[in-house]
């Protein structure tokens, strides 16, 4: 069977549906193949969206998200793509062709070292140079991408190696003896967290995207419940944990609430699960939660006591870990004055904001949005403000309903990343929150959406400004407004001329009726929301502060 | 603080970049490395000198390594009982009167003079951390020319 096949047979054996990607000269017999192969492929209309598509179509379904693109540009344009998942630890597969074998290293037209590229920003990656290789590394690429701490993986196929033939022999077990991730965590240290749990008065859930990615929300919500324990999440765990619960105090950290940041700094036991205390969380690191005990548990060693000293860690699968543990709880902690302390903070700093006459509050737009889905819709978004409002304003019920580039902040990502997202729950209502300045990062994929009839609802918070560069340079540098503000075309005929639907608001009483629209309309909809311009994201806690040293601007 | 790591791998292609590379991208220093086919010619096995100022960056040193697919074990040396050597070759100044100290010399150290041409020799020796650095401060009294090191080589005992 001829190299090209073997991958794409490869693929359907790893359960991959949907390809997305573009084509090129040294991918010419993968896609001779794709012609009539049984599998969907998407062409986006640049490789960063197929990479982002294969990035969102995976944080909304759990499995493996693959694109694919030619080498050199193809390969290069892919490179954002894979940073971004690779931060936030999604299981993603990226095919690139590659120039011949005996060509490489020569600087062929359009080759690039892809492997050399690519090696800070994958969990691994192959260069495959015999095609007796492929259909093991391709099994091998999947697993390493889907188990242990997820991420992306790299495969890079030379041109003569989809052109060359061997025997195809689908691997049925893939055995690396330096990769063996660990599961079940440690008895012993379970006891001892279950120990530290009973006897604590102030605990808080510190809960991150490990929850959603081991499929943990139930034992989550089955600890919180027992101990009664107040969770916070961060970015990543949106959605981990019920966003109306009533132990739920919203994401912490820099735009976290109040509330989330007070409970962590008086808190006596910290229960981390699944997150990497990121700076974004922990702001000033010697006065992050200093009164507190720490449980971790995470899949990634390397992840433990990185940043903060931890007393008790625990190195697993945070689903087994977490059933493990709330067994082991014997003696219930009493928790019921913390719990007030904590009503106390909910009620004294809820997150606020002001209305101003008929102008748009971007919050407003959110609030109308979670009335309208009620949490039964998949949020995508760009990044900035907005996504930080996002984060905020609407509540996440389940797992897989909030889809952001959280690591590495990727403006851009939110439009393809809906792509994807659609594509993997087609009967989800999908929406991105997007600056104006973000959307016009991927823009290009409006092709893909009318082309393919991908129903995403875009939503543009349009303040004319790069808005959250703005809100530090208002803050921190004399409103020097240098380069943030920024033009846009006019995204209704914009959209209107892509074959999609275009709207416009510009007052408050016009918003919920506009949602309503874009929700009805059989199309990809852009829905341009002209809100108070300079809106800032509150509350704040400046960077390399300590997280209860927040900014008020409503105080 | 030195710290000697050695690190069993998949013999492979890229292995030594992924290697050096996260060693660059999270801002450790290496003092030393070694690297070669072991027994087994699909393993390789690298011994790393490296510079850490604490436990805490030592640690994550240990475990980033562990964490690279290809990387089969890791072993810190630190507080391990091991065995260390390193290999120096030097070109030395040399006239004839310094024959019969260069003899001696030799006798406390591991060593030999390998060739002598006119006013230089070349000479070589082995031995742990501390006979290298003693016999380095003796050698340099003939005025040290050139200096090549393998870096350090150990092994659990
Ligand atoms: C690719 C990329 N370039 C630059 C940045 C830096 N950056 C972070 S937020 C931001 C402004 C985003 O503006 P916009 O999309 O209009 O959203 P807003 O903050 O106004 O909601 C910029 C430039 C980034 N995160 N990603």
């Amino acid at each position: 069977m001829l190299g090209a096949r073997i991958l794409l047979e490869s693929l359907k054996c790893s359960g991959v549906e949907v390809i997305f990607g573009y084509p090129g000269g040294q991918v010419l017999p993968i896609f001779d193949q794709l012609y009539d192969f049984d599998i969907k492929f998407i062409l986006t209309r640049h490789e960063q969206g197929a990479a982002h598509a294969a990035d969102g179509y995976s944080r909304a379904t759990g499995k493996v998200g693959v694109c694919l693109a030619t080498s050199g540009p193809g390969a290069t344009n892919l490179v954002t793509g894979i940073a971004n998942a690779y931060m936030d630890s999604i299981p993603m597969v990226a095919i690139t062709g590659q120039v011949g074998t005996h060509l490489i290293g020569n600087d062929a037209f359009q080759e690039a070292d892809v492997t050399g590229i690519t090696r800070p920003i994958t969990k691994h990656n192959f260069l495959v140079k015999d095609v007796k290789d492929l259909a093991r590394v391709i099994s091998e690429a999947f697993y390493i991408a889907s188990s242990g701490r997820p991420g992306p993986v790299l495969i890079d196929i030379p041109v003569d190696v989809q052109r060359a033939e061997t025997e195809f022999i689908w691997p049925e077990k893939v055995n690396l003896r330096s990769y063996k991730p660990t599961y079940s965590g440690h008895p012993g240290q379970i006891k001892k967290a279950a120990k530290l749990i009973s006897v604590a008065k102030k605990p808080v859930i510190y809960a991150g995207g490990g929850i959603i990615t081991s499929d943990a929300y139930v034992e989550l919500k089955v600890l919180a419940e027992k101990i009664q324990a107040p969770v916070t999440t961060t970015f990543m765990g949106l959605g981990g944990f019920c966003g109306t619960h009533k132990l739920f105090l919203g994401m912490l950290g820099m735009h976290g609430t109040a509330y989330a940041n007070h409970a962590i700094m008086e808190a006596d036991l910290i229960i981390a699960v699944g997150a990497r205390f990121d700076d974004r969380v922990t702001g000033r690191l010697d006065n992050f939660a200093p009164g507190a005990k720490v449980i971790h548990i995470d899949i990634d060693p390397s992840s433990i006591s990185k940043n903060v000293r931890v007393d008790i860690p625990i190195v697993g699968d945070a689903k087994n870990i977490l059933k493990e543990l709330t067994g082991q709880i014997k003696r219930l902690p009493d928790t019921i004055s913390w719990l007030k302390t904590i009503e106390g903070w909910k009620k004294k700093y809820p997150l606020t904001y002001k209305h101003n006459g008929s102008m748009i509050k971007p919050q407003y737009i959110l609030e109308q949005l979670w009335k309208l889905t009620k949490g039964d819709a998949i949020i995508c978004t760009e990044v900035g403000q907005s996504q930080m409002w996002a984060c905020q304003w609407y509540k996440y019920l389940t797992p897989r309903t909030w889809i952001s580039s959280g690591g590495l902040g990727t403006m851009g990502f939110g439009f393809p990343a809906a792509i994807g997202a659609k594509l993997g729950c087609p009967e989800k209502e999908v929406f991105n929150i997007a600056g104006d300045g973000s959307i016009q990062m991927n823009i290009q994929e409006l092709a893909t959406c009318v082309a393919n009839k991908i129903n995403v609802k875009v939503l543009i918070f349009n303040n004319g400004f790069l808005g959250m560069v703005r809100q530090w340079q208002e803050l921190f540098y004399k409103k020097r407004y240098s380069y943030t503000p920024i033009t846009s075309p006019d995204f209704v005929k914009l959209a209107q001329s892509y074959g999609a639907l275009g709207l416009r608001v510009t007052k408050k009483s016009e918003v919920a009726k506009a949602l309503k629209k874009a929700m009805q309309a059989n199309n990809t909809v852009f829905v341009d929301f002209r809100i108070e311009p300079e809106e800032n994201v509150w509350p704040m806690v400046p960077a390399g502060q300590a997280i209860n040293k927040m900014i008020e601007g409503l105080a | 603080m030195r710290h000697t790591i050695s690190v069993l791998v998949e013999n492979k292609f890229g292995v030594l970049a992924r290697i050096a590379g996260l060693f660059s991208a999270r801002g450790y220093n290496i003092a030393s490395l070694a690297v070669s086919e072991t027994q087994d010619p699909t393993i390789s096995y690298m011994t790393i000198v490296v510079e850490a100022q604490d436990e805490k960056i030592l640690e994550q040193i240990n475990k980033q390594l562990n964490k690279l697919i290809d990387v089969i074990t890791v072993t810190d040396f630190t507080k391990k009982d091991h065995v260390d050597r390193e290999l120096i070759l030097l070109k030395i100044g040399y006239t004839i009167k310094d024959k019969q100290r260069l003899e001696d010399l030799f006798k406390k150290y591991v060593g030999k003079i390998i060739q002598v041409k006119g006013d230089t020799a070349i000479v070589e020796a082995v031995g742990d951390q501390a006979q290298i650095k003693q016999l380095l401060e003796v050698l340099s009294e003939f005025g040290i020319k050139e200096l090549v090191r393998t870096g350090r080589l150990a092994i659990t005992n």
